[in-house]
């Protein structure tokens, strides 16, 4: 498992408006090509020097092209990046604030301590 | 040598600045109390006349990333720019363009190594709104430089409370120890019981208003030892997921110093979380 990586793709997406609309638009097939040709990337070097061992579990694969936030919470990925970014893709669907109380609703089971979010 | 001109300490809340924009008749029924609040709390700093402003927060992934993260960070660069993508999407927060006050920030860099704190540096950085939300508050005019410091409270493993406590000691004495004619407030922002992303998330009030009521307490009457005796990185989780930006509370009653008890003290209950608004004058109240 591998919480860096999760963040990675969160972090990586919601930085950049084409790559927010190209995940709500087609989360699996995004998940799928991000993995391919961006999670190795390392930020701030060039492609010729990037990482070589990088890569999703089915599990983690499926919490992303899924939306599973329930998952990707109990994965350890950070609350604060998978709130960012879903906010960005589908608040705006929603009444003020109905998305975030339905956000908090889908985890209204998950009891403390909370998974360790440490990387 | 510099004066400290104010020692301000307060959450910030990225959604104040649309909130104020708003027409008074759109405005939803907390915003009159907030703003009305908000604008004394910008008196205090007005009042303190500062040159300088040295500015303390935490990125919120936007520059610093998990590949490269610094725990404590001093920005030396003439300019920052300011804010990012997702914020002005999320929060409605515009670009801004801070000038930097690099002989300070080369001061705390020095002196603040030479006092055993690694502090990294950053010349080219970009801020956000941990930083931003204060100037917008309290210096809408975006006019004097800044020192911006960041803290990791975000990405574990973070350091423990006690080290923002010291670092913010330490930065009140690097700024005074500056050969400067200049007057400096230092403004940190943190949060109270705060939970983002988790299933506390978004309630009534602030996940945990026991835990806030006290933490005002601590920062009110500058209660440092009751505060560290309480609080630890562990028990940071039970307010709420993102609680332990109180920490940037805790650096700023370092820098306002032992049993110090503020001059200015308010705070908001808004519908998820409660604002905190602090202001110490180590020199007095201005006139």
């Amino acid at each position: 498992m591998s919480k860096y990586l999760l963040n990675k793709f969160l972090y990586s997406v919601d930085r950049d408006p084409d790559l927010v609309q190209l995940y709500k638009d087609d989360p699996a097939g995004t998940v799928t090509w991000w993995e391919t040709e961006r999670a190795n990337k390392i930020l701030n070097v060039i492609d010729s020097e990037e990482s070589t061992w990088l890569a999703f579990t089915d599990d983690e694969r499926r919490a992303l092209s899924t939306y599973d936030q329930v998952a990707l919470f109990e994965m350890g990925a950070h609350p604060f990046l998978t709130l960012t970014l879903f906010i960005a893709m589908f608040e705006h669907d929603h009444e003020p604030m109905a998305y975030v109380r339905a956000y908090a609703d889908r985890m209204s089971h998950i009891q403390m301590p909370y998974p360790d979010i440490s990387t | 040598m510099a004066e400290i001109a104010a020692v301000i300490a307060s959450t910030h809340h990225p959604f104040y600045y649309k909130t104020s924009l708003l027409p008074v008749n759109e405005r939803p029924p907390f915003a009159d109390e907030w703003i009305s609040k908000m604008t004394a709390f910008k008196e205090t700093l007005t009042r303190a006349k500062p040159d300088v402003l040295v500015m303390i927060g935490s990125d919120h992934f936007h520059q610093l990333w998990l590949d490269n993260m610094p725990q404590f960070l001093v920005g030396k660069a003439p300019w920052f720019d300011a804010n990012w993508y997702n914020e002005e999407r999320e929060f409605g927060l515009p670009r801004l363009k801070l000038r930097g006050q690099e002989e300070l920030a080369a001061h705390i860099l020095r002196k603040g190594l030479d006092a055993d704190f690694d502090l990294a540096f950053s010349n080219e950085l970009r801020i956000d709104h941990s930083v931003t939300c204060p100037i917008i508050a309290l210096r809408p005019a975006a006019d004097l430089p800044i020192v911006p410091i960041y803290t990791n409270i975000f990405a574990p493993p973070l350091p423990q409370p006690r080290r923002f406590v010291q670092l913010g000691k330490a930065i009140r004495e690097l700024v005074e120890s500056w050969d400067s004619d200049q007057r400096v407030a230092i403004i940190g922002t943190g949060h109270l019981s705060l939970e983002l992303g988790g299933p506390r998330q978004f309630g009534e009030h602030g996940p945990d208003p026991h835990f806030d009521r006290k933490a005002v307490d601590w920062i009110a009457s500058g209660d440092i030892d009751g505060c560290l005796a309480e609080v630890t990185l562990d028990s940071l989780h039970e307010p709420g997921n993102a609680t332990h930006g109180f920490m940037d509370f805790m650096l700023m009653m370092g820098v306002a110093g032992d049993g110090i008890k503020a001059d200015y003290v308010e705070t908001v209950d808004l519908f998820h979380t409660m604002e905190a608004y602090f202001t110490w004058y180590p020199n007095g109240t201005p006139a």
